[in-house]
């Protein structure tokens, strides 16, 4: 145990982590936020799925600081008289588990496929053209169509109550092109490599050469886009609720959140929209500058483009 | 080069053969044509007379290539809502949308050489570390949030710019209706073309600074320098020219998805394009018009990457080559 932590305190990567200022305070933010958003059960002071502890009459009241505010509801309520701190927090969540849940979905249809097309060519032309066309399309245009497209079969009551596995179903549909593409490209560079012939040489199967010699070889580009892909889900997710394809409002995440306080900006209650949206920013913000330090840490040439 | 044009120019049409295939599926399982004909109050028994007039009880394949047929003389249904044929609904529409795409696009090209190039020239300023750093909060940044917060700075708090809809149009040649010519409709054009190019302009500057800063490596720049020809020359004949093959390719590209985007920004400014149409058509479940917009629009993404590529065939013969084997 204690070698095992030897080992990563003098590892490579923690020598450099520990040397990029930027790299380590966006680590911190993001482990603050998503203990505090995991933890939200615990630490939040009100709970904003009981409409027992709501009350009306607390609708729109401004953040504390605030001459009207009061020190109960720290960053003020929403339109319903839910405590925003609370509701965020608990959004946070939602949009969290939405991101990381796509993403593993991206991720498990893309690298079956990319593996496939790289492994097998007649596969190939016609795999790699469904992703590109897909591509082409932007990943945005695609989801939104899903969801509008899912909205119709089940009927907006039914969508809602199935909301966030549908969330994950549609990112994860829409973005497993770039998945794809990553592993089939190092999929084609270790073919060649001589411990494949070997293994077929032994007589290997070659569904055991794709998974257990080709696949570990082609993870680390794999890590280096999942971390972008994780912010790139949450942006997704909020786009979708933000269209009202999205989490309803019963159980908001961060874009739906920003949604139902839109309307109040101009009455001038802007703490509903904008103190979720500096969440939603900081989040992926933090996310995608780890991420382009992993993607300069692991591999320097990929970072071009 | 011919060649190339004809299968590029195929693959394009097969892709708008599949789009019309899902389109027409969803059609067919969700849609209700005598709705969109008669409305709700009709008897069951006159419903079945319609349905098998419109030759709704026909087999799938039969409806397919009628729906086909029809697609390609320009008539893609009739809207439930609107009551007229969908493609007068999104030819009305559509001249929003283009402008707002336009307007952006200006946006982005006019900010993201200059800046793209600064940031590669002197990689170390101040000031190229302070666009660098503000590409990466705009990436992070939603791009209806950016919105959010232009209407809650420029109209709520300053009361400067109007928040929605499209002000005072224009018809110009009959049927185009533009707001590109009275003050008013500039005046709303600013917030929305600005949101939309948001989301763009960030990842425009950082491609071609990185693309600047490969050129900038490379040998024939090297001896440019050794040559003694003067700074400002080398920057801007020598490489930037290099710079924008990709530039225009990938550029090609991104412009395309913008409209993608509009859906996000017509939504919050409530600009009465093709974007904030199919959402509308989506919660009114008005199936006529979501289908042709997602047949519309696919096939502006398919003319739009079909051209960039043909243009990239022209300029880069490599990818010609490659794309034969």
């Amino acid at each position: 145990m204690v070698t095992t932590w030897n080992r990563i305190k003098n590892s490579d990567f923690i020598y450099h982590f520990l040397r990029d200022p930027v790299a380590c305070v966006s680590f911190m933010i993001l482990l603050v936020l998503v203990v505090s958003s995991f933890a939200a059960p615990i630490i939040a002071p009100h709970d904003p799925y009981n409409p027992a502890t709501i009350d009306i009459m607390d609708s729109e009241l401004p953040p504390a600081w605030n001459a009207e505010g009061t020190a109960k509801f720290l960053l003020g309520t929403d339109d319903m008289g839910r405590d925003l701190l609370s509701t965020m927090l608990y959004g946070m969540r939602i949009s969290i588990i939405i991101g990381l849940g796509a993403v593993a979905l991206q991720a498990f249809l893309g690298i079956v496929i990319g593996l496939l097309s790289g492994y097998i060519k007649r596969l190939d032309t016609i795999l790699m053209r469904i992703a590109d066309v897909q591509l082409s399309f932007s990943t945005y245009m695609i989801a939104i169509f899903i969801g509008a497209i899912f909205q119709m079969m089940f009927g907006v009551a039914n969508y809602e109550q199935i909301a966030a596995p549908l969330l994950i179903l549609i990112i994860g549909l829409a973005e497993w092109p770039q998945y794809a593409r990553t592993v089939r490209a190092s999929v084609l560079a270790e073919k060649k490599k001589e411990y494949v012939e070997a293994a077929r040489v032994i007589g290997l199967s070659n569904i055991r050469i794709m998974w257990r010699h080709i696949l570990p070889n082609t993870l680390s580009p794999v890590l280096v886009i999942s971390t972008v892909q994780v912010a790139n889900a949450i942006m997704s997710e909020a786009a979708l609720s933000f269209l009202g394809l999205g989490m309803p409002m019963t159980k908001p995440s961060l874009g739906s959140l920003i949604t139902a306080g839109f309307e109040y900006i101009f009455s001038g209650s802007w703490w509903i929209t904008i103190l979720p949206g500096i969440l939603l920013v900081l989040l992926i913000l933090v996310i995608n500058l780890l991420g382009d330090w992993v993607r300069d840490y692991l591999n320097p040439k990929l970072y071009k483009g | 080069m011919f060649a190339f044009t004809v299968k590029r120019i195929a693959q394009g049409i097969l892709v708008m053969l599949i789009i019309s295939f899902i389109g027409f599926g969803i059609k067919h399982n969700f849609g209700d044509p005598v709705r969109e004909l008669v409305g709700e109050r009709v008897t069951p028994e006159e419903r079945a007379q319609i349905r098998e007039k419109l030759g709704l009880n026909d087999p799938f394949m039969v409806q397919y290539v009628r729906f086909l047929k029809n697609a390609v003389q320009g008539d893609l249904g009739r809207s439930f809502f609107f009551k007229k044929p969908v493609t007068e609904v999104i030819a009305a529409k559509a001249p929003a949308t283009l402008e707002l795409v336009f307007c952006a696009s200006l946006i982005v090209v006019g900010l993201s050489i200059p800046l793209g190039i600064y940031a590669a020239i002197h990689p170390k300023k101040l000031f190229s570390r302070l666009i660098m750093g503000g590409s990466i909060i705009g990436v992070s940044m939603p791009v209806f949030l950016t919105a959010i917060l232009l209407i809650y700075i420029f109209s709520v708090e300053l009361g400067w710019l109007p928040s929605f809809g499209r002000g005072e149009t224009v018809t110009v040649f009959g049927f185009w209706d533009s707001g590109l010519l009275t003050k008013e409709g500039l005046r709303h054009l600013i917030m929305p073309s600005i949101a939309l190019s948001s989301i763009m302009l960030p990842l425009f500057i950082r491609l071609i600074r990185s693309e600047m800063m490969e050129v900038l490596e490379s040998e024939y720049v090297k001896y440019a320098w050794a040559k003694g020809i003067k700074p400002r020359r080398v920057w801007y004949v020598h490489a930037f020219k290099n710079t924008l093959l990709p530039v225009i390719t990938v550029g090609g590209v991104q412009l395309g998805i913008m409209v993608a985007f509009t859906i996000l920004t017509e939504t919050v400014f409530q600009w009465q394009g093709m974007g904030s149409m199919f959402i509308e058509s989506v919660t009114r479940a008005d199936t006529a018009l979501m289908v042709s917009y997602i047949v519309v629009v696919g096939a502006i993404f398919v003319v739009v990457n079909t051209i960039v590529d043909i243009i990239y065939g022209l300029v880069n013969p490599v990818v010609r080559v490659t794309g034969r084997k």
